[in-house]
C-alpha cells in the first residue's frame, strides 16, 4: 500500500476515539465486516470462477462457532478454527470433483446454489440443535457488568470490535494483493481464457483453481464467524441460502469485481444505500430500498458490469489517456 | 406393515403428482434456455406475478377462476416479453455469466416489488378443493389437475415445435444459431415469441401452484432453485431430461420427507443434483458438452 492510504486508514482508524456514537460505529463495523466478505468472494470471482454459493461457506463459520460455543464450550479460539477447516473440506468435496470435471460457468453456479442450499437446509433441518429458522443466539459470556469476555470474543464496547472488523478488512484486503502479486494471478487469469491450453503450457489447471477456492472458502467462513460473534444473532437465511449468496455476488458486481477496493465500493455503497432508503423513507414503505436495489443492479449489470470503482477508474483512464494524447 | 405399506404408496403417489409441478415448471425454463441460451434466474418470480394477478383477480374483483387463470398466463406472458425486450436483449452479445446474474438482478427487483406492492403476508385464495380417496389413499385433487396439466402442455409444447412453422422455425434457431437468419427467420422475433411462450407456461405453472400454496413475495426462493436444478439435472434445455428429472425429484423429496422430515427430502434431492453433476454432468439426457 502506497502512503496516502495509509495516512487514510491511519485517520479512519481514529475515529471512534473521536466518539462519533454508536450508530456511526455499528455501520462502520458492518461495512467493514462485508467488505471483507465481499473481498473473499472476489478473490475467485473475478477469475470467472463465479460462486452462487458462498453462503455454505458464511454459514459454516458462523453456526459451527457458535455450536461449538453453545453446546460444548468450546471458545471461538478454537471453534473458528474448526469451522475455517470444516469450510475447507466442504470447499474441497464440491470444488475438486468441479475442478476436475471442467464444471465451469453457468454449470458452476449452478453446483454452488445447490450447496448453499443444502448448508441451509441442513440448519434448518437441525432444528433440535440449532434453533432451525428463528436462529440462534451465542450465549452471552457478559454476565454480572464484565465489559469483555476474551475466551468467548465477546465485547459490550462497539470499539473494540471496530478495530478487530478493521484489522480483518486489511487482512482481506492484504491476501487479495498477495495473490494479485503472485504468479497464481497469472495461471487463473490463463485458466479463465482457456482451460486447454492453460494445461498444455504447465499450469496445473485443477489444483490452481482448487488452491483458490480453499482460500476464498476459508476467508469468507472466517468473516461469518465474525459475523456471528459481533451481531450475537445469527439465522440461516442472514448466514446462508441463496438470497444471501446472490447478495453477496451482486454487491460485489456493484462495487466492482476485478478490482481491489471494488469489493468495499459495493460494501459500502449497498449498506449505505440499504441504509439511506430506510432513514429517508421510514418503515412503514417496507421494501423500497431493496427495489430500487434491484433496479440498479438489473442497470449496473447491463451499463457497467465492471461496477462503480471500474468504471471511474476506466473514465480516469481515459481522460489520462486524452490528455497524454494531447500533450504527445 | 399393512399400514405402512399404504403410507409409503400414499406417499409415492404425492410424489408422482408433485414431479408433475416441477416438470411444468422446468417446461418454460428449458424452453427459453434451449432457444436463447440463456437462464431465466428469475423464473419463478415471473411465476409469483401470475399468482398474484390471478389472486387479486380472484378474490378482490370476483372474476371467475377460468377468467383470472387466462388474464393471469396473458400477464406472465407479457412479462417474458417485457423481460426480454428490455433485460435480456441488452445483454445478448455480453458475456453469458452477465446474463445470468441480470436476471438474479430481476430476481431481486421483483420480489422486493412485490413486497412493497403487496406486503409480506401470506394469501391464499381461500378454496380448499377436496380430496380424492382411493381406499385408504388420500390425493389432494389440485396436484392431480396440476400433474394432469403439465402432462397436457408437455404434450401440446412438442406437437407445437414439431409440426407447426412456428415450432421448427424456435428449434431451428436452437440448432443453429449462426445459420437461420439467412434462410429468412427472424431471431429477434423468434426470441420474443419463446419468451411470451415461456412466461406463458410460467403463468400456467402459476395458476396451478396458487390452488396449493400460499403467494407470498419469497414464494419465488421456494420454487426457483429447485426448479433450475431439475433443468440442469436433465440436461439445460432437453426438455425430456427435464420432464424425467422432475420425478427424481420429486420423489427424493417425497420420500425422504416420509423417512424423516420435509427439509431432510430436499437435502437429499440436492445432494443428489450434486453428485450427479460429477457424473453426468451434461444431465441425465443432455448432449455431450
Amino acid at each position: 500500500m502506497n502512503r496516502p492510504a495509509w495516512i487514510a486508514v491511519a485517520v479512519f482508524a481514529l475515529l471512534p476515539l473521536l466518539g462519533i456514537g454508536n450508530y456511526f460505529l455499528h455501520l462502520a463495523i458492518t461495512i467493514m465486516l462485508w467488505s471483507f466478505i465481499y473481498t473473499s468472494w472476489s478473490i475467485m470471482g473475478r477469475f470467472g470462477l463465479v460462486s452462487f454459493g458462498h453462503g455454505a461457506f458464511l454459514g459454516i463459520g458462523a453456526y459451527v462457532t457458535t455450536m461449538l460455543w453453545n453446546h460444548y464450550g468450546v471458545t471461538p479460539w478454537i471453534g473458528i478454527p474448526i469451522a475455517i477447516a470444516l469450510s475447507l473440506v466442504v470447499a474441497v468435496l464440491i470444488g475438486y470433483p468441479c475442478f476436475r470435471f471442467r464444471i465451469t460457468g453457468h454449470y458452476f453456479a449452478l453446483v454452488t446454489l445447490a450447496l448453499t442450499e443444502v448448508v441451509r437446509l441442513i440448519i434448518v433441518a437441525l432444528r433440535d440443535v440449532t434453533g432451525g429458522s428463528l436462529g440462534v443466539t451465542p450465549d452471552i459470556a457478559l454476565a454480572g457488568g464484565q465489559s469483555f469476555s476474551l475466551v468467548a470474543i465477546q465485547f459490550a464496547h462497539k470499539e473494540v470490535f471496530f478495530y478487530i472488523a478493521l484489522a480483518f478488512w486489511l487482512f482481506g484486503l492484504y491476501v487479495w494483493r498477495g495473490i494479485d502479486h503472485s504468479m497464481m494471478r497469472y495461471a487463473m487469469e490463463a485458466i479463465s481464457q482457456e482451460e486447454d491450453a492453460s494445461e498444455s503450457v504447465g499450469i496445473k489447471v485443477t489444483r490452481t483453481k482448487l488452491l483458490i477456492t480453499m482460500i476464498s472458502a476459508a476467508l469468507t467462513a472466517l468473516g461469518g464467524a465474525l459475523y456471528g460473534q459481533y451481531q450475537l444473532y445469527i439465522n440461516p437465511d442472514t448466514v446462508s441460502g441463496v438470497a444471501l449468496s446472490l447478495q453477496i455476488v451482486f454487491a460485489v458486481i456493484a462495487g466492482g469485481m476485478f478490482t481491489q477496493l471494488g469489493p468495499t465500493v459495493g460494501a459500502v455503497f449497498t449498506l449505505l444505500l440499504a441504509e439511506g432508503l430506510r432513514v429517508a423513507l421510514g418503515h412503514e414503505v417496507h421494501g423500497l430500498d431493496s427495489t430500487i436495489y434491484g433496479l440498479m443492479l438489473v442497470l449496473f449489470i447491463i451499463y457497467m458490469p465492471n461496477g462503480i470503482l471500474g468504471k471511474v477508474l476506466e473514465l480516469r483512464a481515459r481522460k489520462a489517456g486524452v490528455a497524454g494524447a494531447a500533450k504527445a | 406393515m399393512e399400514i405402512f405399506d399404504v403410507f409409503l404408496l400414499e406417499t409415492v403417489l404425492n410424489g408422482l403428482l408433485f414431479g408433475g409441478v416441477l416438470a411444468l415448471l422446468a417446461l418454460g425454463l428449458n424452453l427459453v434456455f434451449g432457444v436463447i441460451d440463456v437462464v431465466w434466474i428469475c423464473y419463478a418470480e415471473l411465476m409469483m406475478i401470475g399468482m398474484y394477478a390471478v389472486y387479486f383477480l380472484y378474490t378482490v374483483h370476483h372474476v371467475p377462476l377460468l377468467i383470472a387463470f387466462v388474464i393471469g398466463i396473458a400477464t406472465v406472458a407479457l412479462a417474458g416479453v417485457a423481460l426480454h425486450q428490455f433485460v435480456i436483449r441488452p445483454v445478448l452479445a455480453s458475456e453469458p455469466i452477465n446474463q445470468l446474474l441480470v436476471t438474479g438482478g430481476v430476481l431481486f427487483f421483483l420480489q422486493a416489488a412485490a413486497t412493497l406492492a403487496f406486503g409480506v403476508q401470506f394469501r391464499n385464495l381461500g378454496l380448499a378443493l377436496p380430496s380424492v380417496t382411493l381406499g385408504e389413499i388420500m390425493l389432494p385433487q389440485s396436484r392431480i389437475y396440476a400433474a394432469g396439466t403439465a402432462l397436457v402442455a408437455m404434450l401440446g409444447l412438442a406437437l407445437f415445435l414439431k409440426k407447426t412453422y412456428l415450432g421448427i422455425a424456435i428449434r431451428a434457431i436452437s440448432q443453429d444459431r449462426a445459420i437461420m437468419p439467412l434462410m429468412g427467420v427472424n431471431p429477434s422475433r423468434i426470441y420474443l415469441i419463446t419468451s411470451a411462450i415461456g412466461g406463458g407456461l410460467a403463468g400456467l405453472a402459476a395458476c396451478l401452484l396458487v390452488l396449493q400454496y400460499d403467494v407470498h413475495p419469497a414464494i419465488g426462493l421456494t420454487f426457483g432453485p429447485i426448479t433450475f436444478l431439475v433443468c440442469v439435472l436433465g440436461g439445460l434445455g432437453n426438455m425430456l431430461g427435464g420432464f424425467i428429472a422432475a420425478f427424481i425429484f420429486a420423489q427424493l423429496i417425497s420420500i425422504g420427507g416420509f423417512f424423516f422430515h420435509i427439509e431432510w427430502g430436499y437435502v437429499m434431492a440436492f445432494v443428489f443434483f450434486i453428485v450427479m453433476m460429477f457424473i453426468r454432468p451434461q444431465g441425465l439426457l443432455g448432449k455431450k458438452r
